[in-house]
């Protein structure tokens, strides 16, 4: 793989730079990472090449950026792309494939577990990837989420959560917190018309077709760093045939919140992560390693388990 | 050999060929039959949902798929499965879903979904009637749904309309190959009779060529990576989206129209019915033959494109059509815009699910018959009325 040097500023990626981190831009030579001066300026953080090297659409502080990154590097720590068909939501993500240089295909509003079922039956060699948001997954695809989990079909499942729908300017969402203001919910959230939140990935982790759930969040570096190891069990555990892997991820949305994006990340680590604990909710193959995929992909230690 | 010996020996062949032919004829349901033919035509995957009356679609195909090593899913609803087709057919396998109108309003936002991001798929309806709950009785109601745009946006998708069992059989490895050729979803629509009703058959399959695709989804190796969508927030790229589509179709409709006539040559009353409509017009044809009346039947097979030009042209020497549905006159549209005012049109249908009866079509023809001659009466009496209030002008 080709190493890119990242000139941008670095976004909350301590997760690749490990305990080294140094902001990106402090190299100076394309061949930094290879030079055998001890002197030079050493390589600590490169954009995977999965990455497309170009501005993001999403609004300012938003998380999106940070899960792409991640799942760009667990992709390539894994050596995936080059077999990952991955399907792209309605919603902020839905240009997901502008960011990923891997194949994708768009599904409609909520679908996308049932898009990547159908990819998963007829191509058993692929990688297949979903990736959705709270509205997308949590309200209009429910009943896709909740069967292809039932199914236990080999995916992983991707599943942004910051309680809001952003693209369409604001609306309540699901997941929206009970008295959280938004466009549609002016006066808050009021659970005796509203309802209340839905904690999707706990009910799915019910399910015995499901082999992982976990719920990480992009609050802080230590944070993106369990995040980062949830996702890449998530993925290994489709490498290794064990059915639905799911990792909902805790994100904020500081425009649709009406928030600056440092209060923004202040409410996702209190009142967010209060409604919605953090941490491994189901690793079925961890605790039954009764086949040949204890050995193929070892169970992280999960710090919260 | 000697000459006689062959002649012998021809006619044993024949004979054989017959009788083969005839071994090779077997009963069976149109639900199971156009599943066989569908598997036969190289179908690798199929997505479904229970529903009357095209269950028995999904059960052979339930137990078939599997033996040859194929996908079936049974999903748990027409939403997971024309989205389980849109994701398989993205790579580039060969899908179909089939359901019944109900259930086929429900599919309507992925088909949009795949005709805008063309992805070639393959949809049976075997219709019932409705609105609504409605009921399971054969209908054929859903022309509109199917030839005008069936799910939101500005799109069309080829339909063809057996009127027998193994017509259909033959159409699926069609409906296979036009989908795969221009990139689009294809639609089967037939009622609940075609569902239901056992005919004898041969068991004659064709299987499509198989083609490689430059936009299937296969995983990015050692190529860019692919992406298949119908999106694009820029007006004139969603223009020129769209354009690409209306070229499309302008394509198919000068090439892939398909008809069949039945006693056209003279005839002077011209019955326009598809499927199952088209069997009770054509009874209707042969009973107004027999008192001496000159009818003919025309059967759209592609109800879109819809084969206007060729109506058109007999409707220049037509006195009047009727044409038969089981609705409240869909396709009779599609008929009055064809012809274009150059012969008078008239409708019969039943609707609920219920079928007209040949004697009952032959009253509407009737009626049509006394309407026309009323005015060419009419019209004989004015022009000869005029022509001598000229002579006497003259005069």
């Amino acid at each position: 793989m080709t190493v890119h040097r990242d000139t941008r500023a670095a976004p909350a990626g301590p997760a690749a730079a490990g305990p080294a981190a140094a902001p990106a831009g402090s190299t100076t030579g394309p061949a930094a990472a290879h030079s055998a001066d001890p002197h030079a300026p050493r390589l600590v953080y490169a954009r995977p090449e999965v990455l497309v090297d170009r501005s993001t659409h999403y609004c300012p502080g938003c998380g999106h950026g940070v899960v792409h990154r991640l799942l760009a590097e667990v992709l390539t720590e894994l050596d995936l792309p080059a077999h990952t068909i991955a399907v792209a939501p309605v919603g902020c993500a839905v240009f997901a494939y502008d960011y990923l240089s891997v194949d994708f295909v768009e599904a409609p509003h909520g679908r996308a577990p049932a898009v990547a079922t159908g990819i998963r039956r007829v191509r058993p060699e692929a990688f297949v990837l979903t990736y959705q948001g709270d509205g997308d997954l949590a309200a209009i695809g429910t009943a896709e989420i909740v069967h292809a989990a039932a199914r236990g079909e080999n995916i992983t499942a991707i599943f942004v959560n910051n309680g809001i729908y952003g693209m369409t300017g604001g609306q309540m969402a699901p997941t929206t917190l009970v008295g959280q203001k938004t466009t549609s919910s002016p006066a808050g959230r009021e659970p005796s018309s509203m309802g209340y939140p839905i904690r999707i990935t706990e009910m799915l982790a019910q399910l015995e077709g499901v082999a992982y759930a976990a719920r990480g969040s992009v609050a802080d570096a230590g944070q993106i760093g369990k995040l980062k190891a949830m996702i890449k069990r998530a993925c290994q555990i489709q490498l290794a045939h064990g059915g639905f892997a799911l990792v909902e991820v805790l994100s904020n949305c500081p425009v649709g919140w009406g928030m600056t994006p440092r209060e923004s990340i202040e409410h996702l680590k209190g009142p967010v992560a209060q409604a919605y604990p953090l941490g491994v909710i189901v690793d079925r193959l961890a605790s039954a390693p009764k086949d040949t995929f204890a050995e193929t992909c070892p169970a992280p230690a999960h710090p919260e388990a | 050999m000697t000459a006689p010996h062959a002649a012998h020996a021809a006619n044993a062949a024949r004979h054989s060929d017959k009788e083969a032919a005839r071994r090779s004829r077997v009963l069976m349901k149109g639900n199971e039959a156009i599943a066989e033919a569908a598997i036969q035509a190289g179908c690798d995957a199929y997505f479904g949902y229970p529903i009357t009356p095209q269950a028995e679609l999904l059960e052979w195909m339930a137990r078939r798929m599997p033996e040859l090593g194929r996908v079936f899913i049974q999903a748990e609803s027409e939403l997971g499965a024309i989205n389980m087709a849109l994701g398989a057919a993205a790579t580039g396998a060969r899908v179909m879903v089939s359901s019944s109108s109900p259930g086929i309003s429900l599919m309507a936002e992925g088909m949009s979904y795949m005709a805008g991001s063309a992805t070639p798929m393959v949809l049976v309806n075997i219709m019932r009637a409705g609105p609504g709950l409605g009921s399971i009785g054969p209908s054929q109601s859903d022309y509109f749904q199917a030839t005008k745009g069936h799910g939101h946006g500005d799109y069309h998708v080829p339909v063809l309309a057996p009127a027998s069992i193994s017509e259909a059989m033959d159409l699926m490895a069609t409906a296979f190959e036009l989908a795969e050729r221009y990139r689009t979803p294809v639609m089967v629509v037939a009622d609940g009779i075609m569902g239901q009703a056992m005919e004898p058959v041969e068991l004659k399959f064709r299987c499509p060529e198989r083609r490689t695709f430059d936009w299937a989804l296969t995983g990015a190796s050692g190529r860019p990576a692919r992406i298949v969508r119908s999106i694009d927030l820029q007006p004139e790229l969603l223009e020129k989206r769209n354009l690409d589509l209306q070229h499309k179709y302008a394509e198919i409709a000068r090439r892939e129209v398909r008809w069949a006539g039945y006693l056209l040559d003279d005839a002077e009353y011209v019955l326009v019915a598809y499927g199952t409509a088209a069997r009770v017009a054509r009874s209707a044809v042969d009973k107004a033959r027999a008192k001496g009346v000159k009818a003919g039947l025309f059967r759209p097979i592609t109800l879109w494109p819809f084969p206007s030009r060729e109506l058109a042209r007999l409707a220049g020497r037509a006195h009047g059509m009727l044409t038969v549905e089981l609705s409240s006159g869909q396709m009779v549209e599609d008929v009055r815009l064809a012809v274009e005012g150059r012969c008078p049109i008239a409708f019969h249908g039943r609707m609920g699910g219920l079928v007209p009866t040949p004697d009952e079509v032959l009253g509407a023809l009737k009626a049509l018959r006394g309407k026309v001659e009323r005015t060419r009466h009419a019209q004989a009496a004015h022009a000869e009325a005029a022509h001598a209030a000229q002579e006497g002008g003259t005069k």
